[in-house]
Formats: structure tokens, sequence, C-alpha cells
């Protein structure tokens, strides 16, 4: 009678699996993809200088006492072209702005700061995506406020419009409180 | 008229199955001959009339009778001939009528030809498949009406653009052709166990169906594995996404289930084990189907999400599923164990292969259905592969060790001495490429092991051919060499391409060249190109390796008009070494274009490793069929011999 105990327990496993499809079934389905990480410490990470212009990005660069807004951004990606003026603007009202260039080169990017500007003071190069997992980014470009402590605050899917700006100051304003 | 003479068809084809359903437990149940004698006739019919709905939905669409709500809302006059006639399969209500028309000409065929079991076991598993048949029948008639009319015919509203590709035509019916092919294993699993004949012979006639269903699954997983990888434009060819994992769960269940029915036909072993993996592989097929339908999954393969559709299949899910466990937890007991036999042998070997195959599955299945676990607890989280390649390596590494060495081994029992000499050759391959690996490129720890393996695996592939006469040999023999070598060259690509691919993005002016790799890309120029049912943006490329003659590649970013979607044509060149890939984007306000570029060597390994594979299951199913085939001739003959010798 072994044979019949164990095959008791697949049913078992087999109707608990039923519940679980038949109460996923029953809710509504929601679709973004919004990081888990809004509200948790930011990753221990430390990534090298991008080019040049600006040192690299570490998380202890972020838990420096201020709030800063952490650009994931690239070379190739043309929303993340479109967005420098509103980064500009940002940069111009004393916000603190870090850039995270996903998958990029060292030559490409120098030819986009000098197209674009550079409103960063730190650009890590993330080669392969690995910070951009970390804080659960699903692509370029995303905008995170990250307080003092290194928490991340708030994310800000997609290009930054002009419309968006109030909300990122007030939210950074928020983080420092 | 059409589309009601389908509709009709169906209906009758469900009535069949019905009628087949009743006789077989009737049958059963009286042990009346002549209700048995009622199943086959129904089953082989019921699979006519199936196709017969199936060619007219084939005939609507090719037609774009757009009177029919499914053509209006899935086929476009514009499209190409092909695309029109793909289009009935590529949505929900068609490859619903797709799926059951497979699975009526399986249980057609079976009912025509298959003449080794028992009547009465036979009778119970074409019972059991019109039972399942019948539930998919009640779907499609009251939930999922193909053939439904419309009042007023608008405009056609066409294929989902990612679906208008030729890979499409054939993608599905292959894959549903291994899912449902797999509802025979289960039929006749569920027919083993009504009539408790679980025998040698009841394997062998599994085994061939098994392996038949087995190969398109090969063949839609190799297939759909290139399709996404050309057509979706980031160069990975697995993503863990559901779907992917919802065919691959039943390919490891048919796996693990095929090799299991080798040892109980040959041996008379593993007899429980064997009919819990043959309802166990068709379950995946389900559960598979369900989580892509009912839409509870977050996918790229989205079909009509609809909660009472979803309601439906897991009623299905639960009266087959269940009823099917719950027959088996009851007579599991009931069945004699099988031969026994000492570890280190065949069976041994087979054992371990079963244990890790199933392990993987388990791993598959508890990554796929996690994220509705804590979803239910309000945390939502995705699984990808940072979860799904380490762990699965876990029990796919030593199991393609044991892959290496147990075809060596004898059946019941071996000794090691016997087959030090092949593994010390092979341990000594696998070592100097190790090492060779190690020191010369230095990369990262799976993609070594993986590697090392590969060369393992080829190196022993080969092994149990040692000493025997090649022309004598069995074709099933062959096909296993070959199918394990496919897994040597399919691992070799896939660690390959995962520790060497070089990848290049960039906004590019025209003009400019770009390194990637070996390879210097220049783009010459961006041309707006027009289509039958799109617009598009190509890039012209001319590429050269190692400074070598240039090449021309015409990467387009493709705007189609119905429905209105953009989407990415890349553009591959081929080398014998690995593939340049190339994508063109969006463009920037200034004039630049963005160029998403990848050198990927040995990539096409993985899918030549696919297809070795299908090519030894379908020697080993021919070598299989025509050993039956021949007995039956010889035997016929044999009572043809007596039959002159007794009127002597």
């Amino acid at each position: 009678m072994k044979g019949v105990r164990w095959s008791l327990w697949i049913l078992v496993a087999f109707f608990a699996l039923v519940g679980l499809f038949a109460l996923q079934l029953s809710r509504p389905k929601d679709d973004t993809v919004a990081s888990t990480m809004v509200g948790k410490q930011i990753p221990s990470f430390q990534l090298p200088a991008a080019t040049d212009q600006n040192p690299g990005l570490s998380s202890a660069d972020l838990a420096d006492g201020k709030p800063h807004l952490v650009n994931v951004f690239a070379s190739w990606c043309v929303p993340c072209a479109a967005e420098a003026p509103q980064l500009a603007q940002l940069q111009r009202e004393g916000v603190p702005l870090v850039g995270v260039a996903v998958r990029d080169e060292p030559d490409d990017l120098a030819a986009f700061f000098q197209q674009y500007g550079n409103p960063f003071s730190r650009v890590g190069a993330d080669k392969v995506s690995q910070l951009q997992f970390l804080i659960g980014s699903s692509g370029v470009p995303e905008t995170y406020v990250v307080d003092g402590k290194g928490v991340i605050r708030h994310q800000h899917i997609g290009m930054v419009r002009p419309e968006d700006i109030p909300d990122l100051l007030a939210r950074l304003k928020e983080a420092q409180g | 008229m059409i589309a009601e003479f389908g509709l009709a068809a169906l209906w009758l084809a469900a009535a069949l199955a019905a009628l087949q359903l009743v006789a077989a437990w009737l049958g059963q149940r009286t042990g009346g001959e002549a209700l048995a004698l009622v199943v086959r006739p129904a089953a082989v019919t019921q699979a006519l009339l199936c196709g017969l709905a199936f060619l007219m939905l084939l005939w609507v669409f090719a037609r774009t009778d757009l009177s029919v709500l499914l053509v209006a809302e899935n086929s476009n006059p514009q499209s190409p001939l092909i695309f029109k006639i793909a289009g009935a399969w590529g949505n929900h209500e068609g490859s619903m009528l797709l799926w059951v028309t497979i699975m009526a000409a399986a249980g057609g065929l079976i009912a025509l030809v298959e003449r080794r079991l028992p009547e009465r076991t036979m009778a119970a598993t074409l019972g059991a498949q019109a039972f399942v048949t019948l539930g998919f029948y009640a779907f499609i008639l009251l939930a999922s009406n193909p053939f439904l009319r419309l009042a007023t015919p608008p405009q056609g509203a066409g294929l989902n653009p990612l679906l208008q590709d030729p890979g499409l035509a054939f993608h599905p019916p292959t894959l549903y052709c291994g899912y449902v092919g797999l509802s025979i294993a289960f039929s006749f699993a569920v027919g083993a166990l009504l009539t408790r004949q679980v025998t040698p012979e009841f394997a062998k006639v599994m085994r061939p169906w098994i392996l038949g269903a087995w190969i398109f699954l090969t063949i839609g997983i190799t297939a759909g594995s290139y399709w996404s990888y050309y057509e979706l434009g980031w160069g990975g060819w697995w993503f863990w996404d559901p779907v992917e994992n919802a065919s691959l769960m039943p390919w490891l269940a048919a796996t693990a289930l095929f090799h299991s029915v080798s040892v109980l036909a040959s041996r008379d072993a593993l007899r429980t084990w064997t009919i819990m993996l043959g309802v166990v592989a068709f379950s995946m097929s389900m559960i598979g189907t369900f989580l892509v339908r009912s839409g509870i999954l977050t996918s790229v393969h989205a079909f009509a999400v609809d909660p009472t559709r979803g309601t439906f299949i897991l009623a299905l899910l639960v009266i087959n599923i269940g009823g099917a466990l719950a027959l088996f937890a009851a007579r599991a007991g009931t069945i004699a164990e099988g031969e026994r036999f000492s570890a280190l042998s065949r069976e041994g070997g087979l054992v371990i292969n079963n244990v890790m195959l199933s392990a993987v599955l388990g791993i598959v299945l508890l990554g796929t259905l996690y994220p509705l676990v804590t979803e239910a607890f309000g945390v939502r989280v995705s699984v990808g592969p940072p979860y799904f390649n380490p762990v699965s390596a876990i029990f796919l590494f030593p199991m393609l060790v044991v892959l290496a060495v147990g075809p060596l081994l004898r059946w019941r029992r071996d000794t090691f001495t016997r087959i030090k000499l092949p593994i010390v050759a092979v341990a000594v391959v696998g070592l100097i490429v190790l090492l060779a690996v190690w020191l010369i490129a230095g990369i990262a720890f799976l993609e070594l092991l993986g590697l090392t393996l590969a060369a393992v695996v080829a190196a022993a592939a080969f092994l149990p051919l040692r000493g025997r006469s090649l022309r004598r040999l069995p074709l099933p023999v062959w096909g296993m060499c070959i199918a394990h070598f496919g897994i040597a060259v399919a691992l070799f690509g896939m660690s390959v391409d995962s520790a060497f691919t070089v990848e290049r993005l960039s906004a590019a002016d025209v003009g400019q060249t770009i390194e990637v790799g070996p390879w210097k890309v220049r783009l010459d120029a961006v041309e707006p190109v027009a289509g039958p049912n799109w617009t598009a943006l190509s890039g012209r490329l001319s590429a050269s390796y190692e400074g070598g003659p240039a090449h021309e590649l015409t990467p387009m970013s493709r705007t189609f008009w119905a429905p209105a979607q953009t989407t990415s044509e890349s553009a591959l060149l081929t080398r014998w070494n690995g593939q340049l890939y190339t994508v063109i984007g969006e463009g920037t306000p200034d004039g630049r274009w963005q160029l998403r570029l990848w050198w990927k060597p040995f990539v096409t390994c993985i899918w030549l490793g696919g297809l070795l594979i299908a090519l030894g299951g379908f020697l080993a199913m021919v070598g299989r069929v025509a050993a039956d085939v021949r007995r039956r001739v010889a035997t016929r003959k044999i009572a043809v011999r007596r039959a002159e010798v007794a009127a002597a």
C-alpha cells in the first residue's frame, strides 16, 4: 500500500494547485511592472566610471545624507535623449542627479553628453544590467528617488516629461523631510 | 453556409465522442462484445467529422468570409494567402479547434491500427480518449465557438503583426501535435489502470505514440525558440516565459516517460512509475494550456483573456487530471511490482535519468507558478533566468553525466570493471576540455561546466556502437546515439552563446562604422520600404568579418496598419561559426538611428542540436514501427501456412 500513499499526496498537491488557480482567476489582473524595491534599501553596489567626465557610482555615494535622483539611461535609447532638457532643468534647480548608463560604450556616451548635455555628478557603467536588475527597473529610461539613507522612495517609469517635474521635486522634498 | 456546415460537423463529432464513451463504458461493465465493436468505428468517424469542421474553418479564413466573427477579428483581406490560412489558428477559438482536431485524429488513428492489446484494454483506452476529447468539444461548442456569425460584417482587423510570419504557419500545429499526442499516452495509462493490464506489451504499444508526440514537441520547441530569437529582436533564444515553460514541462515529462517505457517494455520493471508519468505528461500539457489561456500569468503570448474560459479549462483540468490521479491512487496499490534490478545497470541509469528529469520538471513548474503563489499574498515577483538557469543546472548536469555512462551499461546487472576503460577515456576528454577552456578563455562557472559536459556527452554519445556490427545495428540504437549527440551539440551552442556573445547598442549616424566582436558594421543608408500590409524603415548595413568582403544586411522597423503596431525585423548573417544579429530601432531627432548588434558565436548549434534530438527520436520511432510491421507480416504468414497445412 506504499504506492497508494504517495499518490494521495500528489492528489492533494494537485488540488492545492487548483485552489490557487481558482483564487487567481477570481481576481482582477494588474499588469504594471512596478519595482518591488520601492520602500527598501538600495542593494549594495559599486559601478565603475562610465566616461572620464564623471566618477563612478556606488551605494555609499547615495547614502550621504541628502536625497538623489538616480536616472537609468543609455546613449542608444531614444526617449533618453528626449528627456535631456527636463533633466537639465532639474539640475539647474539644484537637484543632485546621478546616472546609471546601461549597456553602453564610453565613446558613445561621450558623444551623447556632448550633444544633449551632461546633468550628472556621477555616472556608473552598468555593463550587463546588473544594477538595473537589482533595483527592479524593466527598461530605460527610468528615474528613482533615493533618500539620504539610501532607501528607494519612488520609481518613475519612462521618460521625464515637463509635466512630471513638479511631482519629482515634491517626491524629493518628501524624501528629505 | 460553410460556417454552419462546419459547426454541424463539430456537433456530430461531439455526439460520436459521447457514443464512443458510453459504448466503451457499458462494454466494460457488461463485457458485451457487441458494444465494444462500436467503439473503434465511432472513434474513426469522429476523427473524420472533426477534421471536416477544421477544413471548413480553413476555408472561411482562406476566403476571408468577414461575416464570421472570428475571421473579422483576426484576418484582413489584404494579407497574403498563407497568413490568411494561418490566421485560422492564430487565435484562441481556432487554435482550440486545431487542438481537438489533432486529439480526435490521434484517437481515430489508434482505433484504426492498434491491434496488439486485449480488446477490453483497447476499449477502455478509447473510452478515456473520448472522455477527454468530449470535454474539449464542450469547451469549443459552449464557450469558444469559432463559427459564430456577425450581423453586420466589418473590415477585417488583421493578425497580430508579430504573428505575421511563416514561422507561425507551422509552429502551433507542430506543438499541438506534441501536446495532444500525449493525450494518447494518458488514455493508454488510464485504460491500463482500469483493466489492470500494465504489461511489457502495453509499453510496446504505447512507445511509438509517446515518441511521435515527443518528436513534435522537440521540433515545436526548437522552432519556437528560433522564432522568438529572430522575431522579438533582442537576440535571446529562451526567456523562461510561462508559455515556453508550458511547452518545456510536457517535453521533460515525455522524455522521462519514453525512457521509463523502455524499461517496462524490455524488463517489465517500473510499472506504476510509467503509468504515473503517462498521466503527468498530458497533465502538464493541460496545465500549460490553462496557464496560457486563462491569462493568470503575464506572458508575451497573450491570447484573448476571458475568465469564463479560464474557469472552463480549470473544470476540465479537475475532471481529467483529478480523475486520473484519483484512479491512480485507488489502483496503484493493486499493480504488482515489476522485476527487480541492481543499482549499477541500464535500468538503474534510467531511473536516475527519470528522477533528475522529474526534479527539473518540478523546478520549472515551481518557478512558473511561484509568482502566482506570492501574488496570492499580495507580493508581485517575476522569476527569471537567475533562478531557472543555476537551479535546473543542479539536476541537469549530473543527469548528463549519467547520460554519458548509462547507455554503456547492461540490463539487470553490470560491473564497473567492464566499462572502466570507456569511462576513463570520456573523463579524460572532459578534463582536457575543462582545463583548456578555463586557461584560454576564463569564463563563468556555469558556462565552463556546460562546455565540459557537452564534450563529455559528445564523446560518450557514440560509444554504445563500440564492438557492434554497424550494419546490423537496430535503428532505435542509432536514434539514441544521435539524440544524445544532439544534446551535446545544443549544450555546446548554449554555453558558447552565453559565454562569448558580444553585444553593441548604439545610436549611429549614416556612414558610421561600428565594431562588434570580429565584425565591422557600417550603416550605409536608411530607406523607406512598402510591403503588402506594412511600411518600413529599412537600414542598409554592410558588414565585414575580420576585414573580409562586405555582406549586406537589411534590418527593418516595420509599421503595420492592421492592426497598428511597430515590429523590429532583425537581419541575420549566418557563418559556420556563428551569427551576426542586427536590429534597427527608432531614429533620434538629429537623424541618427538606434542600432542593436550582436555577434553570437555558434548560436546556431542550439537549434541544430534540437533538430538532431528530434531526428534521433524519429529513427527510434521508425525502427519500432518497422519491427512491429515485420512482426505482423510474419504472424500473418505463419497463420496462412498453418491454414494451408490444416487444409492439406
